[in-house]
């Protein structure tokens, strides 16, 4: 079996300079990750924001070194054979501003064509190609500055595709795109991955249904460390002996909800609040703990407006491994890093 | 399926290809395409016509009336609009060199530069090269307009060594551009501040305005650092009736130096630039600076 991507016990801890008022500090960023991306697969990165992702990529495409462990892509060992490595990868981030505003959508594509050494007619050719098949043929000659953010992110992404890397590394690639175009995205990527089994893609998401329906296997990454790697049927397996539940019920404070937990039978109870309702996502060993579920909130005149069985998602998954939802730990992030 | 065909004999193909022209031809065409934007892009932008050549031939212009004005010998007019014209080099340099790095972090180009499989010295190269070509045409403007509006007489003794004074003093000049972006790729908002400062004391020292013999020799030599100063000085010499009475040094002397200066900035932009790519990667410095 070939792999792309190895990773050994890898970890990065950057050091943050103290300011006038703050002492120095260092923040573990990624630890102890074990990853093996096979050749030919579409890998995913699954985590909320401050995960580690980025850097984990930075890593891969030699742009930072790890302070532990080590990595190979391509077979190459990204900090001492760097020079091996790049020829055969490239990388695109999601809401980059990379090339110059002042060249065309050809002009950019073709500069970053030329860092690879691609012939000049070879380059246009692949450009015309590339733009053909995202549908930006008729943009081939306007400048890039007067690219709208959909069409400015299709334009990095053929930057991406158009040096056709061993490894391609995609860092939130539909970041902040509409529905369409993010549809667009995605079947390009699967169709470029399926097109050649030596070809390998690794993306970073914090989209669920992105990580679910596009990538072949999927890594739940949190605070820098790997809490699973798997298919995403697999992944959703874990859960097959839970019934899950969706309720919206009337308003509710948070510590409320948490006392449903200690209910036996219930395994994690989420909360999200709405105006004028609240939506809870119910985690249970069997179903018939529903029952002491509907009777407290009886008790405690917690109206139910809406129940619904439904099928794991990795958002489950998540939940069960980290203990709360992406969202709620985004939000607790952000708290921290305003203190 | 032959869809998938041909992609895979392509990508056997640019394999091929890449390996190939890896060394010296990657290297030239990464300085080509580095220079690309620089050579076309930036005369897209039409206000540059404003910035890059009115504005600098008003502030000639100002010196013109006053030495008109005291009645300084004729030559000084001719000095002021050379030295208008290579005013235009040095502020490209400060701000199209040196601090350039650090927006090319700030839009994330310096990552993908980096990433990629050149090397990071054509990229400089490319920029600076670019940088010379964009900026020859602005100075040639200022130069013939300046020449035209004021009716300077040139007493050309050797084209061949005015030429080579200029080609010389640009490699110093760019490659001293060169080793301050390395510096600079470290540092994030202080670059611009840097730059500021930096501007119009060497107007003042490089003598774009008037000759530097009238410094202090000490005064001169030490501001013979900046290329420019040497370069400005042979080029008068070289261009104009009295120039050679009013120049510091001899113009093989000038020439010399411009040679030893040109040499010791690319060494030390090299140098610095690996060292400093290095340190880059391993305190993860290569981004967008992070709140
Ligand atoms: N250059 C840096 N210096 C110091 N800390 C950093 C640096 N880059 C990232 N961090 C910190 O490391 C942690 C991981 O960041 P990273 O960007 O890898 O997360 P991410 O999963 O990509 O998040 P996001 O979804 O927001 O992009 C965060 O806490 C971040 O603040
Ligand atoms: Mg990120």
């Amino acid at each position: 079996m070939n792999f792309a991507i190895v990773t050994d016990n890898l970890g990065r801890v950057y050091k943050i300079r103290g300011g006038k008022k703050t002492e120095p500090r260092e923040l573990v960023a990624l630890q102890d990750v074990q990853l093996q991306v096979k050749q030919g697969e579409l890998f995913g990165l699954l985590g909320p924001n401050g995960a580690g992702k980025t850097t984990l990529i930075k890593i891969l495409t030699t742009l930072l070194a790890p302070t532990m462990g080590q990595a190979t892509v391509a077979g190459y060992d990204v900090v001492r054979q760097a020079e091996k490595v790049r020829p055969r990868i490239n990388m695109v981030s999601g809401g980059e501003s990379s090339g110059y505003g002042l060249l065309t959508v050809r002009e950019n594509l073709w500069m970053f064509a030329q860092f690879y050494g691609i012939p000049s007619a070879v380059a246009n050719w692949r450009i015309r190609e590339l733009l053909k098949i995202v549908g930006m043929s008729d943009r081939i000659n306007t400048k890039s500055s007067d690219l709208s953010t959909g069409l400015r992110q299709k334009m990095n992404i053929v930057r991406g595709f158009l040096t056709d890397p061993e490894v391609l590394f995609l860092d939130e690639p539909t970041l902040g795109l509409d529905v369409g175009a993010s549809r667009d995205v995605r079947l390009f990527i699967r169709e470029w991955v399926n097109q050649d089994p030596r070809r390998t893609l690794l993306l970073t998401t914090h989209y669920m249904v992105e990580a679910d329906e596009l990538c072949d296997r999927v890594a739940i990454i949190n605070q820098g460390r790997v809490l699973a790697c798997d298919t995403p049927e697999s992944l959703k397996n874990r859960l097959q002996k839970e019934v899950l539940f969706r309720m919206q019920v009337s308003p509710l404070d948070s510590t409320q909800a948490d006392t449903f937990e200690s209910l036996p039978g219930v395994r994690k109870v989420t909360h999200r609040a709405f105006d004028g309702y609240a939506v809870l996502e119910l985690i249970l060993e069997q179903d018939d703990a529903l029952g002491s579920v509907v009777n407290l909130m009886t008790t405690q005149n917690i109206h139910i407006l809406n129940l619904q069985k439904r099928e794991p998602t990795l958002e489950d998954v998540f939940v069960d491994l980290v203990g709360r939802s992406m969202e709620e730990v985004e939000k607790s992030g952000y708290s921290e890093g305003n203190q | 399926m032959n869809q998938s065909r041909t992609s895979t004999d392509l990508q056997t193909v640019l394999r091929q290809e890449v390996e190939k022209s890896a060394g010296w031809r990657l290297f030239i065409q990464t300085v080509i395409a580095r220079a690309y934007p620089r050579i076309i892009g930036q005369q897209r932008e039409k206000s540059w016509m404003f910035f890059d050549i009115f504005l600098p031939i008003m502030a000639v212009s100002a010196y013109v009336f006053v030495y008109r004005a005291i009645q300084a010998p004729e030559d000084y007019v001719g000095f002021v609009i050379m030295g208008g014209a290579m005013t235009a080099f040095w502020m490209n340099v400060l701000w199209s060199m040196s601090s350039q790095l650090y927006w090319e972090k700030e839009t994330g180009n310096l990552a993908l530069y980096i990433m990629a499989p050149n090397s990071m010295m054509a990229i400089l190269l490319g920029m600076a090269l670019g940088g010379i070509v964009a900026t020859t045409l602005r100075a040639g403007v200022i130069v013939v307009l300046g020449s035209l509006l004021f009716r300077v007489s040139y007493a050309v003794v050797s084209f061949p060594q005015l030429l080579a004074v200029f080609i010389l003093a640009m490699v110093a000049l760019y490659g001293m551009g060169m080793m301050f972006a390395s510096v600079y790729l470290l540092l994030s908002r202080e670059a611009w501040h840097i730059s500021n400062l930096a501007q119009e004391p060497v107007y003042l020292l490089s003598g774009f305005y008037f000759p530097i013999k009238n410094f202090n020799f000490w005064v001169a030599l030490g501001a013979s650092v900046i290329p420019l100063t040497l370069g400005l000085d042979a080029m008068r010499q070289l261009a104009f009736k009295t120039g050679a009475s009013l120049g510091f040094l001899s113009v093989n002397m000038e020439l010399g130096i411009l040679l030893g200066l040109s040499i010791l900035f690319l060494l030390a932009a090299r140098f610095l630039l690996r060292y400093m790519e290095k340190l880059a990667i391993r305190e993860g410095r290569l981004t967008e600076s992070r709140r």
